[in-house]
């Protein structure tokens, strides 16, 4: 089996299958809002879609404080730490 | 007849023979040893053997319960699939040393008294420690040595803390660390240092992605989980574990989404999955402890595949940092698909082995009401899935064309990552055998609707703020400062302008110490030396005066007697 072709033929169709992502997405959230929540032990328990707008703003938090962090000081030069490392 | 063979001495006898074959008879002796151990831990029963005294110490190397052989289990496996990674490395110092410290590994997870578990503590570090010296580069051996420091820091703690629990206890069995003061704080240092908890991780993303390729793998399975191991034998409901935990999960991925090298994005996300065990364990329920040790067990299998995907390609194109890679996939389209199982299975998608393993932990924090740390514990994912499953495989097998035109990786790695990803998958649609091995019973079904809608929409919407944020994510030729700082950059520097300091203080000391003994030396000079006041009669006449005082003084004493 060429798996190489296949994969292939799936990314030649990436428009029509993020397309498919997006609309399965959208089902997702719509049964979350329909079906009756499972459990009630924290306020957000009823909300539907909580989860997909959770994970979104999760997301671009994490990428923000990190890169913030990064820019701040935690980004440093490759050669940063001296290669010999000879002490001083 | 024998009923109890400890699986680690056929491992170090392995690890002792191996340099004897050569060739094919090598290998074959490289995939048997692990074969015989697995088969050896298959006959396994619980109970408590290879009890002997000890200095008066009583001694168990092979305690045998629920708890142990979840890790013991999980190790053989991985140690097998290991192997046949590793079978086409033409160097007996890498494979002595993984089988040793796979052997090293299961006798502390069997140790059942502190001492032997001290021994076998110690063995891990110096056995593992070629898996990173043997990579060759100058990188690699500093690295290493680092991770040798840390480590054997932490052994003294451990060792600090076993005689004083010891002495306190009267006792040296490994339960259940109930006491108050040093002993429980050391040990429980040491603990942590090995679970990578930070601020005592450093090392661990420091060494690994300077490791050998094959030698990752061992690394990645063995001694952070034997941590998680004996994190739940000896503290379980140490509330600090939690909060610990629940930090580390986010702190792995947030130093993921900065990292450029492929094997430091994974060594952070070993953080970040540990983080979910060590929480477990700390909020110590019948439900969050079999969800640590599900977890460890899941983890060790994903974490290898994932390790075995990156190291394949770092093996083929001979470049690890994302800024160098990209659009692999038509060369490496195996290595992809398997990588792209435990990526899949990490993030905790549903039908993959994360998924009925780290659910278990967030729903013991659901079921305590603990609101702060589940919505932690669900933020981890999030980043998980970034990190893993999209940023590390979009930038290295799709994206732009990097113009490297690697091969396929050989058979037996994309065996091993076959079987890997077989057990990923197998766990993730029928996790009952996993269950059925925990050590609690076990009533729980992650396949239930709401929390496949919750996980699904979580991933699927996180994987929608990546497309839109993706100029952002992609690999940025830097490094990132972590706690390791304190003994590479600032920390080293302080220590250099200390030890000038002393360097500049001793000279000074010496100095005057020196202008001291100058001015005694004049001062001498003056009286004995040439036209000195005691130098002016000969030296036979000095010597006639000294007899006299000396046979003046004996009268004087004498006398008395």
């Amino acid at each position: 089996m060429d798996l190489g072709y296949w994969l292939e033929k799936l990314v030649r169709r990436g428009r029509l299958l993020s397309l498919l992502m997006l609309g399965l997405m959208a089902i997702l959230v719509i049964i979350d809002i329909i079906v009756p929540p499972a459990y009630t032990r924290f306020p957000w328990d009823g909300l539907g879609g909580f989860a997909a707008v959770y994970g979104f703003v999760s997301c671009v938090v994490l990428i923000a404080v990190a890169k913030g962090l990064g820019r701040l000081f935690l980004y440093q030069p490759e050669d940063y730490y001296p290669e010999n490392d000879s002490d001083d | 007849m024998i009923d109890f063979i400890h699986p680690s001495l056929i491992l170090f006898l392995g690890a002792a023979l191996l340099p004897l074959f050569k060739g094919s008879a090598r290998k074959t002796v490289l995939l048997l040893v692990p074969a015989i151990a697995l088969a050896l831990i298959a006959t396994l029963t619980p109970g408590e053997y290879g009890q002997f005294e000890f200095l008066d110490m009583q001694l168990t190397t092979g305690r045998v319960d629920a708890l142990s052989m979840v890790f013991v289990w999980v190790f053989g496996i991985i140690l097998l699939i290991g192997a046949i990674y590793a079978l086409h490395v033409d160097d007996w110092i890498q494979h002595s040393a993984a089988l040793g410290y796979a052997g090293s590994a299961l006798g502390a997870v069997l140790a059942g008294d502190l001492l032997t578990l001290y021994v076998f503590w110690e063995l891990m570090v110096i056995t593992s420690v070629w898996l990173i010296w043997r990579r060759g580069s100058g990188v690699s051996y500093r690295a290493g040595m680092r991770y040798l420091i840390v480590h054997a820091i932490g052994g003294v703690l451990l060792l600090a803390g076993v005689i004083i629990f010891y002495q306190t206890t009267g006792s040296l069995t490994f339960d259940q660390i109930d006491v108050d003061g040093p002993a429980f704080w050391f040990i429980l240092l040491a603990f942590m240092i090995n679970a990578a908890v930070p601020p005592l991780h450093a090392w661990l993303a420091d060494a690994y992605p300077e490791a050998t390729i094959t030698g990752a793998i061992f690394l990645s399975a063995l001694t952070t989980k034997t941590a998680v191991y004996t994190l739940m034998r000896g503290y379980p409901g140490v509330e600090l574990l939690m909060w610990m935990g629940a930090i580390m999960t986010l702190y792995g991925v947030i130093y993921a989404v900065l990292a450029n090298d492929i094997r430091r994005i994974l060594a952070y996300h070993i953080i970040s999955q540990v983080g979910y065990m060590v929480c477990g364990v700390g909020m110590g329920t019948l439900m969050a402890l079999n969800g640590a040790g599900a977890h460890a067990f899941t983890h060790i299998l994903y974490k290898a595949l994932l390790f075995m995907g990156a190291g394949a390609v770092i093996y083929m194109t001979g470049k690890s940092r994302l800024t160098d890679l990209g659009g692999l996939y038509r060369y490496m389209p195996w290595t992809f698909l398997f990588y792209m199982v435990g990526a899949l299975s990490i993030s905790g998608f549903p039908l993959f082995s994360g998924f009925v393993s780290k659910t278990m932990i967030v729903e013991a924090a659901a079921m305590d009401y603990r609101a702060i740390i589940f919505l932690m514990l669900l933020m981890a994912p999030a980043g998980t899935f970034l990190s893993i499953g999209l940023k590390l495989a979009w930038f290295t097998f799709l994206g732009r064309d990097s113009g490297l035109r690697p091969k396929e990786a050989p058979p037996n790695m994309l065996l091993a990552m076959g079987i890997a990803a077989f057990l990923c998958f197998a766990i993730g649609v029928y996790p009952a055998p996993l269950y059925a091995l925990l050590p609690g019973p076990v009533d729980y079904n992650a396949y239930n609707i709401g929390l496949i809608l919750k996980e699904m929409q979580l991933l699927l919407f996180t994987g929608l703020a990546f497309f839109l944020l993706i100029r952002f994510v992609g690999g940025k030729s830097y490094i990132t400062l972590d706690t390791d700082w304190l003994y590479r950059g600032g920390g080293k520097w302080a220590a250099v302008w200390v030890r000038n300091g002393i360097v500049a203080a001793n000279i000074q000391a010496r100095k005057s110490v020196m202008a001291v003994l100058r001015n005694r030396a004049h001062g001498i000079r003056s009286r004995y030396g040439r036209d000195g006041k005691l130098a002016r009669s000969w030296p036979t006449g000095s010597m006639a005066m000294w007899t006299a005082i000396l046979l003046a003084s004996l009268l004087l004493f004498g006398i008395r007697q």
